[in-house]
């Protein structure tokens, strides 16, 4: 029997004319971290927003029945414009007070910053309200888009070890977008290296080789190379 | 006696439900249709004055037809927003101002507040309430949509049917406040009370009852200025509005 939370044949997802994605094959298994690598533009962003069902594609996607999934996207601009606590923001998304007391504590935070003002927080401290956000209603994936500009991380976690703790203690499975060769390493059993279609895809230490990597940045790196 | 009181009912409940609806335009986005949107209104009420319809049915009418309107041209021209909403802003005054007397052009810019009768008060009464409960149900849903649309999405929210009952709740206020203040101040119904609001409050919860009170409390003060000086009662409840406004700036702590 498959235990496969999903599976991913043949996608293919084109918008506006424009194929993004092609010929892209991948299995998740329960409790995984999957990263997806690759330069900007390659579709990274899109692939996460087609397994949430916001575009049609072509091919196959299917997530085991009864899945939840938690949503973390790349970028959400600061809330300047109306005054909205924390707090109201979970509210959004559940009235279990105990609920949002208990995810706040999971990342980190104690009762009193839930009526912080969201507009007037740290990038930081956004970005974990945003993870804690999506873990409402105990899903069981994380989609994980990391932002394309640092971040300050305050306290002793990084968004990483934040992850792989939140992994561990509520067995999740995580697709996560990174740029981060290291994080790749260190914190995924599977990686998809994608440019359009997929470069390579398997173990981080058996596929990542330099000859992958030339593939998947090639231009690139050729463009710096012309420079010297 | 009886005209005073049916003016004061009226103007707090369409007030307090135009403020409730202002602290909703809680992005760029959604601030920016209510000015346009209401000068749409303007051709609805000159041809409900000529053939002596009441005017919010008028009005209402052609703020729904040029909804309809904003949106086909978005489908079919791929221009800005902002600049569909120019084109039939321009047009909707060339229309008025083709048909309309200049008395009646009065009544419309400005509204006229002596007008209202004991079944129009009525009906303020009843469809303000509607409104309320409608924008009280979408609250949640379009604060997380002007949070993010990629949140809104995954939490499988229907982005057109939102923005759709959005653009209702400002149809009715809109087509309501025209009789009061006229098309081109009803903005200020709803803005005026928001920004207000925005200055003195940490939370959405007291943002939404702050933007509502002072809505009421600028239609209170409106209509009395009114009954004082004789001047339109439109223009008053605005600069009420303002008044407020400069007290909140006062009051806001840095």
């Amino acid at each position: 029997m498959g235990k496969e939370i999903l599976k991913v044949e043949d996608l293919v997802v084109k918008l506006e004319d424009e194929t993004i994605i092609s010929n892209l094959s991948f299995e998740l298994e329960k409790g995984q971290a999957v990263t997806i690598l690759g330069p900007n533009g390659a579709g990274k962003t899109v692939l996460l927003k087609t397994l949430l069902g916001f575009f049609s594609y072509q091919g196959k996607i299917q997530w085991q029945k009864g899945v939840k999934v938690g949503y973390v996207p790349q970028r959400i601009p600061f809330v300047k414009n109306f005054p909205i606590s924390v707090k109201e923001f979970f509210q959004l998304k559940t009235k279990d007070e105990k609920e949002i007391k208990e995810i706040l504590k999971l990342v980190g935070f104690n009762e009193n910053f839930s009526k912080r003002k969201l507009g007037e927080i740290s990038s930081g401290q956004y970005q974990r309200i945003l993870i804690a956000w999506a873990l409402i209603g105990n899903p069981d994936v994380l989609l994980f888009d990391e932002p394309t500009t640092g971040i300050d991380i305050s306290g002793e976690d990084t968004i990483y070890q934040l992850l792989e703790r939140l992994k561990k203690e509520k067995n999740l499975t995580i697709i996560l977008v990174t740029h981060d060769l290291s994080v790749v390493f260190k914190f995924s059993d599977y990686v998809i290296c994608l440019n359009k279609c997929p470069i390579c895809q398997g173990k981080p230490k058996e596929v990542i080789t330099a000859e992958s990597l030339s593939k998947l940045y090639g231009q690139e790196i050729k463009f710096y190379e012309h420079k010297h | 006696m009886l005209q005073f009181f049916l003016s004061l009912i009226s103007a707090i409940f369409i007030g307090g439900v135009a403020g409730y609806l202002g602290s909703l335009m809680l992005s760029k986005k959604m601030t920016i249709v209510i000015d346009p949107l209401s000068h749409l209104a303007l051709p609805g009420v000159a041809l409900a004055l000529i053939f002596q319809k009441d005017i919010s049915l008028g009005a209402f009418l052609f703020l729904f037809l040029g909804s309809i309107l904003i949106w086909f041209f978005e489908q079919k021209t791929k221009l800005p927003t902002e600049t569909i909403i120019a084109i039939l802003f321009t047009i909707s005054l060339a229309i008025t101002f083709l048909f309309l007397s200049e008395h009646e052009i009065e009544e419309a810019l400005v509204g006229n507040i002596s007008k209202i009768g004991k079944v129009e008060s009525l009906i303020i009464v009843l469809v303000s309430i509607f409104v309320f409960f409608l924008i009280k149900k979408i609250y949640p849903k379009l604060t997380l949509i002007s949070i993010s649309e990629d949140l809104a999405m995954a939490e499988k929210i229907d982005l057109k049917k939102y923005q759709f009952l959005y653009i209702l709740s400002i149809s009715a206020i809109v087509a309501m406040g025209v009789k009061f203040v006229g098309g081109l101040l009803v903005a200020g119904l709803t803005v005026l009370p928001a920004a207000s609001a925005r200055n003195l409050s940490k939370n959405l919860k007291t943002f939404k009852l702050l933007s509502s009170l002072f809505g009421i409390l600028s239609a209170i003060l409106g209509i009395f200025l009114f009954q004082l000086t004789n001047f339109p009662a439109g223009p008053l409840i605005v600069i009420s509005g303002f008044l407020i406004f400069l007290i909140s700036i006062i009051l806001k702590k840095t």
